[in-house]
């Protein structure tokens, strides 16, 4: 690894070793070395969950959201999926030279209305302007803040016999970013980028959350396959389980995506004990970001790290982690 | 609206089908053929090898257009990546092909400009909008491509686009297939035709493989009821003990394919002897930009290109050929994976390598 590819950015398998090989090993501590996607540590009494995100979208308006709506709820749903209570955020802004005035307030708009809805504040930032070329128009750092009351959520915490659940259809985002960067004309696909802290508190409430993250860059599969290797467990998935917009998946098949591997901003995986599964789902059915809330798979006993994929035919094949660079540029 | 199953896609019919293989399988093991890259990838990943009676063996042809170009072309794009004022433009597939010493991925980080795009046309809008550049795309492909790429070259002449070149490396499928048939190394029982292939093509272009070789062919789509249907068709052919041409994919191809697409290729491009990965130099099995297109022939521009080297122990070319599997070869999944690909096999969406290891491993 001499040189930075695009592939490191992908979320998938080179970006895992990047950051266990080269940036890990410099700052090497016990919160840090989780790997989850949020530092979780004691302030005085209380538990607090700690992420930051940058947001580097090309193009940064795209159907169902832009980068500043994105830059809020990633960095809120980071928080979240530890059960933490989103509470502050802070934003730093690199902006081109050029950039037009009206478009970055656009965006800032879009912010403050993510940071409502989300019930955060956004209490502290910075600015930086580059010359024309340093940067693509506009690049967001956001970092944040929440509480956590409860247990603590991590990704290695699934157990044989939970259920895996998700909270709607997958691929939305990757192919709403793809869409407008190639300038398809689709009319009815869009990003699902949501603050999903409200979702989770609802799910907590009637089951018991063994493990939660959402499935970002990398896609489901790679989410999947993260939580199998921190849990040691083996999943099994049903692929015809999968909620997918069949707009999605004509995209995705149409440009050679499998929609396992595409991002997703608004969604989240729940390994949740037996027994509250119905009602998770129920919960989740009610709530707006989960009207399409499916159980799509277990925890079984099985080989540390595997997940398995039975096909809509009735095959099987096994998931791994997304490997080289689906879609640069995604968040 | 959670997941909409499509009728390609029924459990219940391919419960149906599969009883019927099941059914007509012999008991002496058969070997059935896919030559296109993506009709591997659809039967790794919908899982369809497992379902099958262990008598049916499907192995994977030459068909995956990055897999059989030869390194000396990677070498070569690689080079004139390294020009001054040179922007490289390729199908995604390519960026990460090893060429001898380094990969048009590589060159990218360091200084060169490589980008991937899905059309020849995206090309062309970047020859228009750096007139000051010299925009090279990357012709790997089928028949399936090369209309796209002729139509861009026939386009950069009305337009007067003389900064636009083609580094063209297109082939076309029926005489490998017959190399490889004749060739004998490989014992075939049936062959599933590519889908888009013979779109332009029509199903009439394998003609000879029933009737001088007796080989009974099907062609199909690319879902996995298509996929399953055809394994089905071959195996009634088989026991009527008959070799002729079963279309099933006629909501795409024609028996005599696309002939405006291909006048379009002819009137661009002209037959020439190609080398193929794995199978050699084959004639008649490639396609040369014609000479009254050569200002738009980036095979002319010079440039010094280092002498090609395959990849030691790599062993791609039997792949292509069908004599070993994937998982046979002593590097896959050791010192050959997705992440670090020795071969061209172990990169393409379309490789049988990728496959085996992507949805298999």
């Amino acid at each position: 690894m001499s040189k930075i590819l695009l592939a490191h950015g992908s979320g998938g398998k080179k970006s895992h070793q990047l950051i266990t090989e080269v940036i890990l090993p410099h700052f090497d501590n016990p919160i840090l070395n989780r790997l989850d996607d949020q530092g979780i540590f004691t302030l005085g009494k209380s538990k607090v969950a700690m992420s930051t995100d940058s947001y580097v979208v090309d193009p940064p308006f795209f159907a169902g959201g832009d980068i500043g709506k994105l830059a809020v709820h990633g960095t809120v749903n980071d928080l979240a999926v530890s059960g933490a209570r989103p509470l502050y955020l802070s934003v730093g802004l690199i902006l081109e030279e050029g950039f037009e005035i009206c478009e970055l307030e656009k965006i800032l708009r879009s912010m403050q209305e993510a940071a409502q809805e989300a019930e955060v504040s956004i209490v502290t930032g910075d600015t930086k302007v580059v010359p024309r070329g340093s940067a693509d128009k506009i690049f967001i750092n956001t970092a944040g803040i929440g509480l956590i009351e409860g247990e603590a959520i991590t990704g290695s915490g699934a157990r044989p016999g939970d259920l895996i659940l998700i909270n709607g259809t997958i691929g939305d985002h990757g192919m709403a970013v793809m869409a407008a960067r190639e300038k398809f004309d689709v009319s009815n696909v869009f990003s699902d980028s949501a603050p999903l802290h409200g979702l989770i508190r609802e799910v907590m409430k009637v089951s018991e959350v063994h493990a939660m993250r959402d499935p970002t860059r990398g896609g489901v599969a790679t989410t999947l396959k993260e939580i199998a290797i921190q849990s040691k467990t083996s999943l099994l998935i049903e692929e015809e389980k999968i909620p997918l917009h069949p707009a999605v998946g004509a995209l995705c098949d149409l440009l050679g995506f499998d929609p396992l591997f595409v991002a997703n901003e608004g969604k989240c995986l729940f390994f949740v004990h037996p027994e509250g599964a119905e009602r998770a789902l129920a919960a989740m059915r009610l709530h707006p970001y989960g009207k399409n809330a499916a159980i799509i798979g277990q925890v079984e006993e099985g080989p540390a790290g595997q997940v398995a994929l039975k096909t809509a035919i009735g095959g099987k094949r096994l998931l791994d982690m997304l490997v080289g660079q689906q879609l640069p540029r995604i968040c | 609206m959670p997941c909409k199953k499509t009728s390609f896609r029924d459990s219940g019919l391919a419960g149906e089908l599969l009883a019927r293989i099941e059914r007509d399988a012999p008991s002496e093991t058969i070997q059935i053929m896919e030559v296109c890259g993506t009709h591997t990838m659809a039967i790794f990943r919908h899982g369809i090898k497992r379902l099958l009676p262990p008598s049916i063996r499907l192995i994977s042809g030459p068909g995956c257009p990055v897999c059989v170009t030869p390194i000396s072309y990677v070498d070569r794009a690689i080079a004139l990546s390294s020009l001054p004022d040179t922007v490289i433009v390729t199908f995604g597939d390519l960026l990460r092909v090893p060429g001898s010493y380094s990969s048009l991925e590589q060159e990218n980080a360091k200084r060169a400009d490589v980008r991937s795009v899905y059309s020849p046309l995206d090309a062309l809008e970047l020859a228009r909008c750096f007139p000051e550049k010299k925009v090279i795309f990357l012709g790997v492909g089928f028949e399936t491509t090369t209309p796209t790429v002729a139509a861009a070259i026939l386009s950069a002449r009305s337009q007067n686009l003389k900064n636009f070149k083609v580094l063209a490396a297109n082939k076309v499928i029926p005489p490998p297939m017959r190399a490889l048939i004749s060739g004998g190394e490989v014992r075939l029982d049936g062959l599933l035709c590519p889908g888009h292939v013979s779109a332009i093509i029509g199903s009439d272009a394998y003609a000879f493989l029933a009737e001088e070789f007796g080989i009974p062919c099907v062609v199909a789509g690319f879902e996995p009821l298509e996929i399953l249907g055809a394994i089905s068709f071959l195996l009634s052919q088989k026991k009527e003990g008959v070799a002729r041409i079963d279309n099933l994919y006629r909501r795409f191809v024609k028996a005599d394919g696309n002939p405006k697409a291909r006048a379009v290729v002819s009137e661009v491009f002209e037959p020439a002897d190609a080398e193929w990965r794995g199978l050699g130099f084959i004639p008649g099995s490639g396609l040369e930009i014609r000479p009254e297109f050569e200002e738009f022939d980036a095979s002319l521009i010079e440039v010094e290109v280092p002498k090609s080297r395959e990849p030691f122990g790599c062993r791609c070319g039997e792949v292509l050929r069908g004599m070993l599997e994937p998982r046979e070869c002593p590097l896959f999944g050791k010192a050959c994976t997705e992440e670090r690909p020795v071969g061209a096999c172990m990169v393409s969406s379309e490789g049988s390598c990728a496959a085996a290891f992507r949805y298999g491993n």
